[in-house]
């Protein structure tokens, strides 16, 4: 299963909540997908997925799912620390790990070679942290939104996109109509 | 040590209804930092680097708090795009309370290098910029927050060694 494969399994226990996704080709899939108010898509910015997911849950109760994946993560590996010291029991952080920079034309990232981002995660001091296959990743995301425990789940899917268009949403409209979403 | 200087900062922040601050320590910015972490209606949560800050309060912000993000002036090289592409393409608020090092009475030579991109950076990408030199410059601190919000912009304010010195 691809990124894309994943997302078809997982909206129907995504699509209620509030989802933070991560810049390039994952939002592009999604909005294609499954284009919502509740969806906050990166136009810009690499790797703050998770930092913005978690700033989100901190500041309000719903359940949040933050989407990133293995090469922004990489880019941003403080933030496993920040989540780790920070833990809100209302966030649950998706890393889509296909052990490649899939927006960029799939060229490998170490997370596909000898990095464990899991390992990372916990060292790091997150107390609940799955890795699982592709294939499990929904039940896995079900399960950690119903918990009242912070979840970091990384999925390990194979590398690939699918041919989407690009999102042309004005910035200001995801942001007003996901604000609309969190106040609802 | 916190000075008087350093309390007046945290509650100018408080009643412009900031309540949410990350933070990347500098030594100019270690007493409000403390007081920050002693501050209940505050949630102060540090951030390992800057863009990672902005991050948390783009997050913050979309949940209904007033972030803000207490940096040094270095940081600017680090997050450039995350102003560009984050904090003005999504039109966040965002209040950026910074150390302004490598001015006049800086020990460090080596910080006077990024002093000298500090406020052609900042008007490179059109932030509103305050640079707070003497103590009463400080003053000035509460309208700047109500301006950050009413804009919807980031705000950077800049503090030098002379503001802390005669401030402390």
């Amino acid at each position: 299963m691809i990124r894309n494969d994943v997302f078809k399994t997982l909206i129907p226990v995504i699509s209620e909540h509030l989802v933070v996704c991560n810049i390039g080709a994952p939002s592009q899939e999604l909005h294609a997908l499954d284009d919502r108010a509740s969806n906050f898509y990166m136009l810009g910015t690499m790797g703050l997925s998770s930092s913005i997911g978690l700033g989100l849950a901190a500041a309000q109760d719903k359940p949040v799912i933050a989407i990133d994946g293995d090469g922004s993560v990489l880019t941003n590996l403080g933030t496993l620390a920040t989540i780790g010291n920070n833990p809100q029991g209302n966030f649950t952080l998706l890393i889509i790990d296909n052990g490649s920079y899939g927006s960029t034309g799939d060229q490998p990232t170490y997370a596909g070679m000898k990095t464990d981002l899991a390992a990372v995660a916990k060292a790091c001091g997150a107390e609940t942290v799955q890795t699982v296959s592709a294939e499990d990743t929904t039940e896995a995301v079900k399960a950690a939104i119903a918990s009242d425990e912070m979840t970091i789940i990384v999925s390990k899917c194979e590398s690939g996109n699918v041919a989407v268009p690009v999102i042309k949403t004005n910035p200001i409209v995801i942001r007003e109509r996901f604000m609309e979403e969190v106040r609802r | 040590m916190a000075t008087t200087m350093d309390h007046q900062i945290v509650e100018d922040l408080k009643a412009a209804g900031i309540d949410y601050i990350t933070s990347v320590p500098c030594k100019q910015l270690a007493g409000v930092i403390e007081i920050l972490e002693q501050t209940s209606n505050i949630m102060h949560m540090p951030s390992n680097k800057e863009d990672e800050g902005m991050g948390l309060c783009a997050g913050a912000f979309m949940g209904g708090m007033k972030p803000a993000i207490v940096m040094q002036n270095t940081a600017l090289g680090v997050v450039v795009n995350t102003l560009a592409t984050l904090i003005q393409f999504y039109q966040i608020p965002l209040p950026m309370l910074i150390s302004y090092r490598g001015e006049v009475g800086e020990p460090v030579a080596c910080q006077v290098e990024m002093a000298l991109h500090t406020k052609a950076i900042l008007n490179q990408l059109h932030i509103p910029t305050y640079h707070f030199h003497k103590p009463e410059d400080a003053a000035e601190l509460p309208g700047i927050l109500e301006y950050a919000q009413m804009a919807s912009k980031p705000v950077a304010i800049l503090c030098d060694a002379s503001f802390w010195r005669a401030s402390a």
